[in-house]
């Protein structure tokens, strides 16, 4: 793949002119062909738009998603996840007449759930992938798999981390959180089987304080790239920049916050939900539930920072190309956790959809120095 | 007299409004908005329609009863600011309850957490009064740190001990299930929040106004030193006004988890304490002002989602709104007493 592929600019002009230059099939172009009906289509986000986190993964989708044909964009920022969701989304549908909503946050989909019989005519989609069969037809829970650009981040930082020792700070003790470390390690093992990495829970989705202390702590102990699974990795991202090591981003393009030392990040492309829009205005079909990674063109990584050089930049590229292929598997045997524990035997490979072995990840593999903080 | 002083207090409550609307415009025309257009759309947002009035009535209920922590031991001359602690204690051990109640008859277990979300509530901030009268810390202090631990005590039960793990997304406590749910009042989508939060402020009220013990409170509050040599038990007062006042605050986090959430988890903590204490202020710590303020505020929260989506005007938009009207009241309060025509002819 060439490496102007993932240009700065192309980046920012979205995912569909990266894909349309490498002949890849995604969902843009289909998208594109079919006559739209007009549709108001709500986003409501539980913290601050502008956060360099989770909420601006979600308004960046929602920018692209306004660039539809016949689409009309409301958005309501800091709505918490109590019966104030589902009221603003009632008055989304009354006042504003919205055909679809974007609830983007967890603890919307009771709400949502609540809705939706209400509303048959409302689309709602969740970012929680938490739909399941007798729910709803006019609800759609739908996720990236995270670990799979957590890997490519991993093995950017295994070409260049000098200390061998990284660090992965996480919020909550939760699957997905797991699968990321698990994907950030084994990506930088794959460069080095000599790396280890720091895993830190730290509790909460936002704890600035404590992630800073985490931070500090971290390099203090000879971390030189780290990563941060949190609500917005900011305060993480700029101390990393001022004590002068390497970081990867999370959610969203952060690359603004360290010139210096950011390497590349993992990406959310919400605006897969696009297609979810066009399904409303013409009457097409949707899955009510959907999974996907690479391949299903629902995750993405950040451009490069200066720090990466381009032979680092094109195995990073080569990588994302077999996830796309489906040729690179994530979870493989010969396979140990933390402890010990067998998790695959030699030969044994884990599909990159496969959902019941992912949701059930609770381990840290070989490598990762540190504890799950579940009961097992 | 007394009409006189209603008199009064309306004109500056309603002055303060006013002067607080105009500077909102001038926030909004310098933002490049019509003022009028602005004011046309938070009016529809909040009161327009039986949507909108709906959707100000339920942001109103949980502000009534956690105004209600702050407005009624101020009457007896303490300032408390722990009504988000309240509230989340008072879910958790609503939550508790209604666990190990389970298969129970749902009206004894509802009105049993109900009394357990007060109690948890009371007792909390009632703490705080105990340690005011014997120990003489600073109830506002304490109050405010009361709450950091309240929600890092509900974040350590729902991340571990009490924690349903078949949520998978988010920690939350296991559910009371939806027999012990009361859900909306007939006929509306109002929860039955509304219902309890009037009832709540009207017995206030009752109390303050019609017994000797609300009489007692009020001399306290008046002045310490002449309660003091007038032989009122002080502690007493002090005691019962702190555990009212939580237990109203209490009694809100037991409405959350039965009316709306059905299970206990960090969104109890989302600053519902915080705003009952500028209701209260705004209200004067009146009982029957907290109604009418809780009910202006959940207005403005609830138009502020219309402001954000027709004017592209931010979240902050509405906080804005409030600190004027905040400062305005504090403001016009000043004024009291210094106009002749509301002043008793007979002096």
């Amino acid at each position: 793949m060439p490496d102007t592929v993932l240009t700065r600019r192309q980046m920012l002009e979205g995912s569909a002119a990266a894909l349309a230059a490498a002949g890849l099939e995604g969902i843009w172009p289909r998208l594109a062909q079919a006559a739209a009906k007009p549709v108001t289509v709500g986003f409501i986000y539980v913290g601050p738009r502008n956060d360099y986190g989770w909420n601006q993964s979600h308004a960046v989708a929602a920018k692209k998603v306004a660039k539809l044909e016949g689409v009309k964009l409301i958005e309501q920022e800091n709505v918490p996840e109590t019966v104030e969701a589902e009221k603003v989304m009632e008055s989304m549908i009354r006042q504003d007449g919205a055909g679809v909503v974007f609830a983007t946050s967890f603890g919307y989909w009771p709400s949502v759930l609540k809705l939706a019989p209400k509303h048959p005519g409302v689309l709602f989609t969740h970012i929680g992938a938490l739909w399941k069969d007798g729910d709803p037809k006019n609800t759609i829970g739908y996720r990236g798999y995270m670990e799979e650009p957590h890997y490519l981040c991993g093995v950017a930082a295994g070409h260049l981390s000098k200390s061998r020792k990284l660090g992965f700070i996480g919020s909550k003790p939760l699957y997905f959180i797991f699968n990321n470390a698990n994907g950030f390690i084994l990506g930088a093992r794959s460069v080095n089987p000599a790396i280890t990495c720091q895993v830190v829970i730290t509790g909460d989705w936002n704890n600035p304080v404590r992630e800073a202390e985490v931070t500090n702590s971290l390099i203090d102990q000879g971390v030189d790239v780290i990563v941060a699974n949190v609500d917005s990795a900011k305060v993480v991202i700029e101390n990393a920049e001022r004590r002068g090591i390497m970081s990867c981003g999370y959610h969203t393009d952060v690359s603004e916050l360290a010139p210096k030392g950011f390497l590349t990040g993992a990406e959310w492309n919400w605006a897969a939900g696009a297609q979810f829009v066009k399904a409303w205005q013409t009457g097409g079909a949707y899955p009510n539930l959907l999974r996907g990674g690479f391949r299903q063109d629902m995750v993405a990584i950040s451009p490069f920072g200066k720090a990466v050089p381009p032979e680092v930049r094109t195995k990073v590229q080569a990588l994302r190309q077999a996830f796309v292929d489906d040729s690179l598997k994530l979870y493989k045997g010969p396979l140990k956790d933390n402890e010990g524990n067998v998790i695959l035997k030699d030969g044994q490979v884990i599909a990159n959809d496969d959902n019941k072995f992912k949701l059930a990840v609770n381990f840290l593999v070989e490598g990762a120095i540190g504890k799950t903080g579940l009961k097992k | 007299m007394r009409i006189g002083a209603w008199a009064e207090t309306a004109a500056i409550s309603a002055a303060a409004l006013l002067s607080s609307l105009a500077l909102f415009g001038v926030f909004v025309a310098l933002r490049g908005l019509d003022p009028l257009e602005v004011y046309a759309t938070l009016f529809h947002g909040a009161f327009g329609t039986r949507f909108s009035l709906e959707h100000t009535l339920t942001q109103s209920a949980p502000l009534m009863l956690t105004a209600l922590c702050t407005a009624l031991p101020a009457r007896a001359g303490l300032l408390v600011i722990g009504g988000e602690g309240a509230l989340v204690i008072g879910g958790v051990m609503t939550v508790l309850v209604g666990v190990s109640l389970a298969g129970a008859p749902a009206p004894l277990a509802i009105a049993a957490m109900c009394a357990a979300g007060a109690l948890g509530g009371g007792l909390w901030v009632g703490a705080a009064g105990a340690l005011r009268h014997w120990r003489g810390v600073n109830e506002t202090i304490s109050t405010l740190l009361l709450n950091y631990i309240a929600i890092a005590v509900m974040n350590h039960l729902v991340t571990g001990p009490i924690r349903d793990f078949a949520q998978v997304l988010k920690p939350a406590s296991w559910p009371i299930g939806p027999a012990f749910m009361i859900g909306e009042m007939p006929g509306t989508s109002i929860h039955w929040g509304l219902a309890f939060g009037v009832a709540a402020c009207l017995g206030t009220w009752v109390l303050m106004r019609h017994t000797t013990f609300g009489f007692a409170v009020d001399i306290l509050g008046g002045n310490a030193r002449a309660a003091r040599m007038a032989g009122l038990p002080i502690g007493v007062l002090i005691l019962v006004t702190s555990i009212l006042g939580g237990a109203a605050a209490g009694l809100a986090g037991a409405i959350e988890i039965i009316a709306v959430h059905g299970f206990a988890s960090a969104s109890l903590a989302v600053g519902y304490g915080y705003t009952g204490i500028l209701v209260a202020f705004l209200a004067r710590q009146n009982p029957l002002a907290v109604i009418v303020v809780a009910i202006l505020l959940g207005g403005i929260s609830a138009s502020g989602g219309l402001l954000q989506r027709r004017f592209g005007l931010p979240d902050a938009a509405t906080l804005v709104l409030q600190g004027l009207l905040f400062v305005a009241v504090l403001a016009a309060n000043t004024l009291a007493g210094r106009f002749r025509i509301f002043r008793p002819r007979t002096a």
